[in-house]
């Protein structure tokens, strides 16, 4: 049996599609959610992808989170449903609360889209199992609305709890609070980050590194394992 | 205002016009009332004055551009010609791949980002309206001095304005190019091009067909903006007498787009459309007519109808109006409701405006009434054409005279090595990332190769790793020198870039950016290298697949260099076999490809040195570039290459630098016996590349380069952290990262 990962497409959504691929790379199947539609399809997994989801004019993400899929994606993530928000996807799990903190326009004020190094600092996540506490992997990162923002003291729970589940290494490319670049709720199973793994699964392809493999890899394990 | 029905218009013959507001000629005006038999009403005078304005109806440029069919090469891979939105070439194993550049030169000057962003989105829409979904977007620039205050405000607009668009539609960019020169002070030139993949069965072509099939305009509601901006924009100088034109630049909204993508998809999969045209330049006046001119039949529309977002809109704005994200497709009546279904899915209104009918005549209705009753042809395709006079300006031979090879050259190591980090670190040479950096080149997860490679590539099948490679390149300064020749040169640059990474070059799209036709100098520029370009094009067996031409650059009597761009489209038949620039292997040896001879007319060195263009630019030699690219595309199939670079501006050095800074390897040089270091290192001969060829395939490398007689010199070796040449001069990488990656930051940052 494999896992099935649900993969939702908001109006703006951009990288579904390669997402559903890094899915299947790792050997799960890719099951695509459509916004209006609240059913999950019992899907183990959800991965809420990067793009700019209805345009993202009001604020990143702010619409999607009153989008008919999210009412089941939040409820079902409080009971324990691995979700993974990337980027958009990340903004819209801060717009829901499923996540502390939120995101600004980058200090830069530019979009900016590099290869970024990253440290995993937390490897016990539903989502990163399959890495190791302080590995450093390197995958495209591409956002104008990316700098992590939160109060001192939600900053400081994050660290204390290891939730700052990944850093910027090198170049903090847009300004977030404590080099954060991606966060996990207390129990593990929700994750968000603003690197995008989906783009770095294949040699060749994107910077041609598959250091984002393993976030697809470690939920697989984990869903089969179960 | 009473509204200006047909009835009407044949009733007050005597009624005046504005047809010379409208951008019309005397003559021309003339001309509409004959076709008509009648004086036209004020709807037929805006359908036609958009549709005659130079940028719809070519009428300066078409009796030159006819060379590209009539010169048009063998080549079994073209499958849809010049005419169409957009070209479509057989890329093999059923798939077919569009792809096109066009200009927004004069919107984006205005207003820099609204005119790059729409850039971007029109030129996607026509690649989409051929049934294709695109798959990549690249983007060749120019603007004025780097260290003009004016580029301060056109760069970083035009810059956001095509990662702000592009972004939001989830199209890697690829590649491009970004050019400094003065003469593009008043004048940015912003190019944008697209590519699309589609199977064979999936090209869609602009017509309307069948007798009462429907005619949809879905998209965005149509609103004021960009009214008049195809002939007050597109086919005008600028003037600074005049009021600003603001309000003519059209607005993008890339989210709509995005929307319109995917739904267009959705119903060319269900088979939904029988034609379909994109409102572009022109709006609903050119696709109504197009479609109509195209198809068997006339065609009904009832105005009214379209959806608003200014409801005090007249017919004749509605006609003319620009708004973005808009789509027409003809689609059979009982497909209707399916197509209608699919559009609410994806939140986009749709609507049906008219239809197909078994007459002759385009007849446009508001409210009941007929405003429109034109013969389609004579608006689409029978618009004036101009045999406009040209002659070789009179400067032109001192020109050529002005030899940029007797400037003053570096007399020791020294003043070489300052030269190059001088050169290096000039605009045009330096590195371009803090802009290509603002745009997102993994999206969709296909991106072999993005800028600074030679050419961009996408895998477009992920069982088989077939891909195509695309690559954009002008040099205005080599065709200012000789138009014809800078003509030849630019897609020997885009042919050689392609070959680099490993692809095999197919097809041709081009952008003609030139000044005034008016101007009798400027339309010779434009026929030598139109003229250049097609003898090129049949020469290597690359057919022009469609294109644009973007006139009237030019500010009072001063025009832009003749800046022909062009586009290489290429295959390959497996991605893992690409050849990037990187030297990322300590130990290889690095070959040049060709031979360098004295050129150094329209050189970087001699701009960034000496401030200086004159003379003749490198010999164009087709047979060689033909050679070097078989050579390229063998080393790259066979594994014998594991880096290639072409050389163009900036010559050799140039180059080296590029493939030592990206693979974060130096390189030990040797000048070879007899020949002047300064030549080796900074001529810009065509025909040229270097390779970094693995010590275990050295033997056959050189043999297979001695068997089909091309040059192959070796020049040294991949090692260290620095480019040192022996006897010469040592420059450690780490300067010249700094050198090459300073500037642009500095400059516009």
């Amino acid at each position: 049996m494999t896992a099935r990962v649900g993969v939702v497409t908001f109006p703006g959504t951009l990288d579904d599609r390669d997402t559903q691929r890094a899915v299947r790379v790792a050997g799960a199947e890719a099951v695509p959610l459509w916004h209006r539609d609240k059913d999950l399809k019992q899907v183990d997994a959800v991965v809420l992808p990067g793009g700019f989801s209805y345009g993202d004019y009001l604020r990143a993400g702010a619409i999607s989170r009153f989008s008919p899929v999210m009412e089941s994606v939040i409820a079902q993530a409080k009971d324990g449903l691995p979700v993974l928000g990337i980027c958009n996807g990340f903004q819209v799990l801060t717009e829901t609360h499923l996540l502390p903190g939120a995101m600004l326009r980058n200090e830069s004020l530019h979009f900016v889209c590099r290869e970024q190094k990253l440290r995993v600092e937390n490897a016990d996540t539903a989502w990163t199992t399959d890495y190791t506490a302080g590995q450093e992997i390197s995958v495209p990162l591409k956002n104008i609305d990316g700098r992590y923002v939160a109060d001192a003291r939600t900053l400081d729970m994050l660290e204390a709890e290891g939730r700052v589940a990944f850093r910027y290494l090198d170049v903090n490319p847009n300004g977030s609070l404590r080099d954060i670049a991606g966060i996990t709720n207390e129990a593990g199973n929700v994750v968000g980050l603003m690197p995008h793994p989906e783009h770095a699964v294949e040699p060749l392809i994107g910077t041609g590194r598959t250091d984002g493999l393993g976030f697809f890899t470690s939920i697989l394990k984990k869903l089969v394992n179960a | 205002m009473t509204l200006d029905t047909v009835k009407h218009a044949a009733e007050t013959p005597e009624a005046e016009q504005p047809w010379a507001e409208l951008g019309l000629k005397q003559d021309e005006y003339a001309r509409i009332r004959e076709i008509l038999d009648r004086r036209p009403t004020g709807a037929e005078l805006a359908m036609y004055s958009v549709m005659w304005s130079e940028h719809c109806s070519y009428k300066s440029s078409k009796v030159h551009l006819k060379q590209f069919g009539e010169k048009v090469p063998e080549n079994d891979a073209m499958l849809v010609g010049i005419g169409e939105n957009a070209g479509v070439v057989d890329v093999g194993q059923g798939y077919a791949v569009t792809f096109k550049v066009e200009s927004h030169n004069h919107p984006s000057y205005i207003e820099p980002y609204q005119g790059a962003a729409t850039g971007v989105g029109g030129i996607v829409r026509d690649i989409l309206a051929m049934g294709a979904r695109p798959v990549a977007v690249v983007d060749p620039l120019r603007f004025g001095a780097a260290d003009h205050p004016d580029t301060k405000r056109v760069l970083p607009g035009v810059v956001a304005g095509i990662g702000g668009y592009g972004n939001c539609l989830g199209l890697p960019n690829i590649g491009g190019e970004v050019v400094f020169d003065a003469c593009y002070q008043g004048n940015p030139l912003v190019n944008a091009g697209c590519i699309g993949v589609m199977k064979h069965e999936d090209i869609h072509l602009a017509k309307a067909s069948g007798a009462g099939n429907k005619v949809i305009l879905y998209g965005a509601r149509t609103g004021g903006d960009g009214i008049g901006g195809v002939s007050v924009l597109a086919s005008e100088t600028f003037d600074a007498t005049k009021p600003t034109k603001r309000p003519a630049v059209q607005v993008g909204d890339p989210f709509q787009e995005k929307l319109l993508i995917e739904c267009t998809l959705e119903v060319f999969k269900e088979q939904l459309v029988a034609g379909i045209q994109d409102l572009g330049g022109a709006g609903l006046s050119c696709a109504t007519s197009e479609l109509a001119s195209a198809g068997s039949g006339g065609m009904r529309v009832e105005l009214d109808t379209v959806p608003l977002r200014d409801s005090s809109l007249s017919p004749e704005e509605i006609l003319m109006s620009e708004s973005q994200e808009r789509m027409c497709a003809i689609v059979e009546p009982d497909k209707v409701d399916r197509f209608l279904e699919i559009c609410e899915k994806w939140d986009v209104i749709a609507t049906v405006i008219g239809e197909v009918t078994d007459g002759t005549r385009l007849e446009i209705f508001w409210h009941g009434e007929q405003i429109v009753d034109v013969p389609p042809r004579s608006v689409a395709h029978e618009g004036p054409t101009y045999h406009r006079p040209y002659a070789r300006p009179d400067w032109q031979d001192a020109l050529q005279a002005d030899d940029a090879n007797q400037l003053a050259r570096p007399t020791t190591p020294e003043e070489l090595r300052a030269q190059i980090l001088q050169v290096v670190a000039s605009p045009n040479q330096a590195s371009k990332a803090w802009i290509t950096d603002q745009y997102d080149r993994f999206v969709q997860g296909n991106t072999v190769l993005a800028q600074p490679e030679d050419s961009g590539m996408v895998r477009i099948d992920e069982e088989t790793n077939l891909g195509v490679a695309l690559a954009t390149d002008g040099n205005g300064r080599f065709a200012k020198l000789d138009p014809y020749a800078g003509a030849q040169l630019a897609l020997a640059e885009a042919y050689r870039n392609v070959a680099a990474t490993g692809a095999k070059p197919l097809a041709v799209s081009d952008c003609l950016n030139f000044g005034s036709p008016e101007d009798p100098a400027v339309m010779w520029q434009f026929a030598e290298a139109t003229r250049g370009l097609a003898d090129a094009c049949q020469t290597l067996g690359t057919p022009v697949t469609g294109g644009n031409v973007s006139l009237y650059n030019q500010t009072g009597e001063v025009a832009i260099h003749p800046t022909p761009v062009v586009a290489v489209l290429g295959v390959i038949d497996d991605v893992n076999r690409r050849t990037p620039v990187a030297f990322a292997q300590e130990g290889q040896l690095i070959y040049l490809l060709g031979d360098t001879a004295e050129e150094l007319g329209g050189s970087a060195w001699s701009q960034v040195v000496h401030e200086h263009l004159g003379g003749l630019p490198p010999k164009v030699d087709l047979e060689r570039e033909r050679l070097l690219a078989e050579i390229l595309i063998s080393a790259s199939r066979d594994g014998m290459a594991d880096a290639a670079h072409d050389l163009s501006d900036g010559g050799l050095i140039q180059a080296l630098v590029e493939s030592c800074l990206r693979g974060g390897n130096g390189a030990r040089l040797v000048v070879p016996e007899g020949v002047d270091p300064f030549v080796f290192l900074f001529s810009e001969s065509a025909g040229r590349a270097v390779v970094s060829v693995p010590r275990s395939e050295e033997l056959r490398f050189t043999d297979m380069c001695g068997a089909r007689g091309l040059p192959a010199t070796r020049i040294g070796v991949v090692d260290g952290d620095a480019i040192d040449v022996q006897g010469q001069f040592s420059i450690a990488l780490d300067e010249l990262r700094t050198a090459h990656e300073a500037t642009i930051p500095g400059l516009i940052g």
